[in-house]
């Protein structure tokens, strides 16, 4: 593809995502590592399913659909967030930063090939998680439906939003602030609900996990499951808080890209 | 000078209590080579990074290729370009993906052709197909070199160019550079430590000294204003403060 007949903001944010493609063309510990978690992490929770359904001797299928189901789409949100600010920070790794904020690529560009990015990531890491899940327990992740695919959008829309905040803590503390890349979201996961309804929660706990985009996909799978029937409100709420999300950590991203130019710190980022 | 390339009125940097850059202010004709001269710490970078848009003046405006640069610096980017031997280009994309990714960034057509067009020009075509990262650093100054003509620019600024070569690479790199110049007609900012270099490319000279500029002139100019022999007599003046003139 050679991006040709593209207008000049295509043409720089496929110019952003070529770069990470050609990496992982010649990269395949890089692309194993892709889809080595999201594999693990459905291997562990489809014994422990099919343990459970073993001791429990009913409801095998439901148990396996909320687990797996849980297990499958908490890590399209994961791997959306880490697809984006691992993206960022090769280019902090490589010290190409410099190169790439004194070419003509704007900011919005910049956010839209990271974003292509986790999508591929994710893409690439997720699929072969789910394929396995059908393959060894049985668990067909889109026999839930064409709301499978809403699922997926809300959850990756709020993988960029935290991922656009933690890339903002990256341009004000630099090196220091890394770890968030692959910490931050699993530290929402006991409010994500992705397991147990939010009413399992203390009362305070459920008033922050309702603001959690997750939370409301959670409850909108799990009433699949159980009842076989697409919740709206939760649907609405997931998108409504993703497009809420989204602005603010936005905002905040391109604030601290303007405050990194006043600092200096755009310059020295990653050294 | 109506028909300048780069216009810097009252350019200042500080940073908390250091004044890095202090109301630098110059206008560089269009097809001309210029340079920025100074010790460590004299503000020459920070005067780049400003000049790229990469770092926001505390006050004083910018003004690059009639584009004000605190206004829509995108349009003037695209047609300037930048090389420096800090800044390295992603290690694990080959010569020619590297230079790839550039010409989609600056929307260049014919991509492949240009890219060709620069190989030849710059003795890559042998190393298209390696790893940036495994070059030595006279290939890796050719291979910037290359990214930074990506775009055919019609401004230049190089910061250093020829640090840390020997002194052959740093020669043909040089006359080059200097082919290039007159082919080309593009203006060129150059930072540099190399007093001999500078004498060979640069029509004009800007030294600063602790972010203010001390002093200008053709390097003719400046040598005999000093009453010295060579530029690197008057840089050590005034690193010294043996004798500052303006």
């Amino acid at each position: 593809m050679s991006g040709a007949g593209m207008g000049g903001a295509g043409r720089r944010v496929w110019g952003l995502v070529y770069r990470h493609l050609a990496l992982y063309r010649r990269s395949w510990p890089r692309l194993l590592e892709l889809a080595y978690w999201p594999v693990l992490q459905m291997l562990v929770w489809g014994f422990v399913t099919a343990y459970l359904a073993g001791v429990q001797q009913n409801t095998a299928s439901v148990a396996a659909g909320i687990l797996l189901g849980g297990v499958l789409l908490w890590e399209v949100a994961l791997r959306s967030q880490m697809g984006f600010a691992l993206s960022f920070l090769e280019e902090v790794w490589s010290r190409n930063l410099g190169h790439l904020f004194v070419s003509p690529l704007r900011p919005r560009e910049l956010v839209a090939g990271l974003i292509a990015m986790s999508t591929l990531r994710m893409l690439f890491g997720v699929l072969p998680a789910v394929l396995l899940a059908w393959l060894l327990y049985g668990f067909g992740l889109f026999a839930l439906g064409p709301v499978v695919v809403l699922f997926f959008a809300a959850l990756m829309m709020m993988g960029w939003a935290v991922a656009l905040g933690v890339t903002a803590m990256i341009l004000r503390h630099g090196a220091g602030a890394e770890p968030l890349a692959w910490s931050v979201l699993f530290g929402l996961t006991p409010f994500a609900c992705v397991f147990y309804p939010m009413s399992t929660l203390p009362l305070p706990l459920q008033w922050v996990a309702s603001a959690l985009p997750a939370a409301h996909v959670f409850e909108g799978m799990r009433i699949v499951l159980l009842e076989g029937r697409v919740d709206t409100g939760h649907l609405v709420a997931a998108f409504a808080l993703d497009a809420l999300w989204l602005v603010v950590f936005a905002r905040v991203f391109l604030g601290q890209f303007e405050a990194a130019r006043r600092s200096g710190a755009l310059s020295n980022l990653g050294e | 000078m109506n028909d300048a390339v780069i216009r810097a009125e009252g350019l200042t940097k500080r940073y908390d209590a250091t004044l890095a850059v202090d109301g630098l202010s110059f206008a560089q004709p269009r097809g001309s080579t210029w340079g920025l001269l100074g010790g460590n710490g004299a503000g020459k970078s920070t005067s780049i990074a400003m000049l790229l848009g990469l770092l926001v003046p505390s006050a004083g405006r910018i003004t690059v290729l009639g584009q004000d640069m605190a206004g829509d610096r995108f349009s003037a980017l695209a047609r300037m370009n930048f090389s420096s031997p800090y800044v390295a280009l992603p290690a694990k994309l080959s010569v020619a993906e590297n230079l790839r990714v550039y010409a989609h960034l600056y929307n260049v057509r014919g991509a492949e052709a240009r890219i060709a067009e620069l190989a030849a020009e710059l003795q890559l075509t042998d190393i298209l197909d390696r790893p940036a990262g495994q070059l030595s650093a006279g290939q890796k100054t050719r291979v910037a070199l290359a990214k930074s003509l990506i775009n055919r620019p019609e401004l230049l600024l190089l910061d250093e160019p020829t640090a840390s070569l020997d002194p052959d690479t740093g020669d043909w790199v040089r006359s080059w550079l200097e082919r290039y110049r007159a082919a080309s007609g593009c203006s060129i900012l150059l930072a540099s430590h190399n007093m001999a270099e500078v004498e060979r490319l640069c029509d004009h000279v800007l030294m600063l000294k602790q972010g203010r500029l001390v002093a200008e002139g053709s390097p003719a100019e400046l040598v005999s204003r000093f009453g010295r022999d060579s530029l690197e007599d008057v840089f050590l003046d005034i690193a010294r403060d043996r004798r500052v003139q303006a």
